[in-house]
């Protein structure tokens, strides 16, 4: 063996300088950005890059702030009848008269019965031009049921008409009707995910977390109330409702009956998902300090799968906004002078009817692209949700 | 999975009996009965209302005994096949719906059927052409097909056969035979009005059943014993049919216990508007009406279609899949 030279001692030495952790590849500030985000940052940049979901997020919000000032949308009141207008069809608005330009404008109609069949029929009478008024007073209404106001963003010529989308059975505008029942149509959706997203995060969360008994119990129930096919229960409950109550009981009755039976796949979803998630070493920190149960499923857990729940969530809004229109179709639901878009809709019931005015069943558009809507944006946001992806 | 079976088959007896239970409650929840409404009815066509005969009925019927002795014989009566007395048609409950149950199952039934006919083809192609010009036509008619409220898709075929033949296409047979028995020519006349609303009823169901074949195919294609196969050289069509899509059907099997409430739920509300002569429409009069054990009946009816809807599915998926019986898959 050779005798190993001895080395001389290096003194110990310390940088003073502060340690940089990124010495080998420094990340360029955008990497920077990135790494930094919270995740529901990450989120709303991949969401960004899914151009239909936020085309419809922004269609629904305006849907939404419509709903704050439809007074001032439509032309009209949500009452007015026009005896005179009983059936008109839609009115088309046209820019050039006579190959003149004067602005946006109506022809008036003429009115006969044809006597064979008692059809109403409208003619446009081109010497009748009713030029469309901007920003002006027309129909008086009270802004959100107190404040009196007259003013609209869009009305018909005094003394004219402007039925875009025609008139109904009392010659009523429908297009004017359609803006107010969105109030109703759009609020039931999120009042009933609200009612069963507690319901769902409650049951669910007892479920999850505590297993055992409570667990069967909750997943019995579950199973029961899935037994029930949805849509004959939901008639079966809301026919009893008793007819003496007011419109306003009877609006929150349904969404409470709508929230009620939609909760048991959140809280399924909710169940699983604390299942896995209390195995985990947070969890069990969070539980050895002491912390309540509800700290420990809202503050630690929840927020693990928060994303998903906003996905089910939007994805569950249509399917209330379609059974409130289903219920009111059928003359279960909302009553009048309550006005939703089931409740115009049930004017289409009668096919006789739809065959000779077909304009009655324009309401259906705004519900087809507001379900829509909500399905691309909840499709988006799955994709989104997990940003780690 | 005989013990599988019994262990389901057992516990689908509480749970049949808390149904009834829930059922009995909720015909009983509108406040009054049949006799309050009628003698309304009665008085608002200011007809005399013969108070003693009222009494009798009353008596007869069992309205004024306590909620716990109408129900338990309610009970036994749907055990022995008794139905209970439709106020409003004045005959058994048996008689009345006889036939509405029986065409609501061939409607529910050949909706699921006609689902999977259609679902199967259409996911199978999205997935192996995903991205392709097809598949996105297809998902976006899917989309439509899922926002669209069959009721509403109900009316306009409604509306548009009114234009283009002038007839209705509603009703689920030829009125000459509404009323008569049961012949092949009855029987061919009715599949000659099925497609209606059997469509009309599919549809939404039809799109999400593609969406969620074509999700699990792509799950499957994307693993790696699909690129070892490919890598094999074994034919792409051996490649799909053998594996990745054997594992993609499960939703088939596992959906019917989900897709036979949505197929009734649905059936229910369009049988109104195309005037089908199943339980929907007649549930909705009983409802309203008050006719309480006729539409407690089609609830009860409408809810054990469902319950064995799920323990079919449950039993195929086990003979199907060993791990789900074996995980004890009852408590889950």
């Amino acid at each position: 063996m050779r005798k190993q030279p001895a080395r001389e001692k290096l003194p110990h030495y310390v940088s003073d300088a502060a340690f940089d952790p990124n010495v080998t590849d420094t990340p360029t500030p955008e990497q920077e950005r990135y790494y930094q985000a919270s995740s529901l940052l990450l989120m709303w940049w991949k969401l960004r890059r899914h151009r239909l979901a936020v085309a419809s997020g922004v269609f629904l919000l305006a849907a939404y702030a419509s709903i704050l000032i439809s007074e001032l949308i439509a032309p009209y009141h949500l009452h007015t009848r026009n005896a005179a207008f009983i059936y008109a069809p839609p009115q088309r608005v046209h820019f050039f008269h006579e190959g003149r330009y004067i602005g946006p404008f109506v022809y008036g109609m003429d009115y006969t019965l044809n006597m064979e069949n008692l059809e109403r029929v409208y003619t446009p009478n081109t010497a009748r031009v009713q030029p469309i008024r901007f920003f002006c007073r027309g129909d008086p209404y009270a802004f959100m049921g107190r404040v009196a106001g007259d003013f609209h963003f869009i009305c018909p010529m005094e003394g004219g008409t402007m039925f875009l989308l025609g008139t109904d059975r009392l010659g009523r505008d429908i297009l004017s009707r359609i803006v107010y029942g969105a109030r109703v149509s759009l609020t039931v959706g999120l009042v009933g995910i609200s009612i069963s997203f507690t319901f769902g995060i409650v049951f669910g969360g007892l479920a999850g977390y505590y297993g055992g008994w409570v667990d069967s119990l909750v997943q019995r129930t579950i199973e029961i109330i899935r037994s029930f096919p949805e849509l004959p229960l939901w008639m079966a409950l809301s026919a009893a409702l008793p007819t003496t109550w007011d419109p306003m009981l009877i609006y929150f009755g349904i969404t409470l009956i709508l929230g009620l039976m939609d909760w048991t796949g959140l809280a399924r979803a909710v169940r699983s998902k604390l299942l896995a998630l209390r195995e985990e070493d947070f969890a069990l920190a969070a539980m050895l300090i002491g912390a309540r149960p509800s700290r420990i499923i809202m503050r630690h857990l929840l927020p693990n799968f928060l994303s998903h729940l906003i996905v089910s969530a939007t994805l569950a809004v249509p399917s209330m906004i379609l059974a409130e229109t289903a219920l009111s179709f059928l003359g279960l639901g909302m009553r009048p002078p309550i006005t939703s878009w089931g409740v115009l809709l049930n004017e289409a019931q009668d096919i006789n009817a739809v065959a000779l005015y077909p304009w009655l069943i324009f309401t259906m558009l705004p519900i087809i692209l507001v379900v829509l809507a909500f399905n691309f944006l909840g499709d988006g946001l799955r994709d989104a949700a997990d940003p780690y992806k | 999975m005989v013990r599988y079976t019994v262990q389901r088959l057992i516990i689908m007896i509480p749970n049949l009996l808390v149904i009834s239970l829930l059922t009995f409650i909720i015909i009983q929840l509108p406040p009054g009965d049949y006799l309050t409404t009628y003698v309304l009815e009665l008085q608002a066509q200011g007809e005399h209302v013969n108070q003693e005969r009222i009494d009798y009925l009353r008596e007869e019927f069992g309205f004024d005994r306590p909620f716990h002795e109408q129900y338990l014989s309610w009970l036994a009566g749907l055990l022995q096949g008794d139905f209970g007395h439709s106020f409003e048609y004045d005959l058994p409950v048996s008689e009345v719906i006889g036939d509405r149950v029986f065409l609501s199952f061939v409607v529910s039934f050949s909706t699921i059927l006609f689902t999977w006919i259609v679902s199967f083809p259409i996911g199978v192609y999205s997935a192996t052409h995903q991205y392709s010009a097809g598949d996105h036509s297809l998902t976006f008619l899917g989309f439509i097909g899922l926002a669209t409220p069959n009721f509403l898709l109900a009316l306009i075929l409604l509306y548009l056969s009114n234009l283009a033949f002038g007839t209705s296409i509603g009703g689920l047979m030829d009125p000459r035979y509404v009323e008569a028995p049961w012949s092949w020519a009855k029987v061919n006349s009715v599949l000659a009005h099925l497609w209606v609303p059997v469509i009309v009823i599919g549809t939404s169901n039809t799109a999400s059943m593609i969406r969620r074949l074509r999700a699990n195919l792509l799950d499957e294609l994307g693993k790696q014993y699909v690129v070892t196969a490919q890598s094999k050289g074994l034919h792409p069509l051996k490649v799909l049919v053998k594996y990745p899509l054997r594992m993609a059907l499960n939703p088939f099997i596992a959906d019917i216990g989900t897709l036979l409430p949505q197929v009734i739920s649905g059936s229910a509300i369009v049988s109104v508007v195309l005037s089908l002569p199943t339980t929907g429409p007649m549930l909705l009069r009983a409802l309203q009406s008050q006719d309480m054990y006729l539409a407690g009946s089609f609830l009860m009816f409408l809810a054990l279609l469902t319950v064995l809807g799920v323990l079919l599915s449950d039993l195929a998926l086990a003979a199907l899949d060993p791990r789900i019986r074996l995980a004890g898959g009852v408590a889950r």
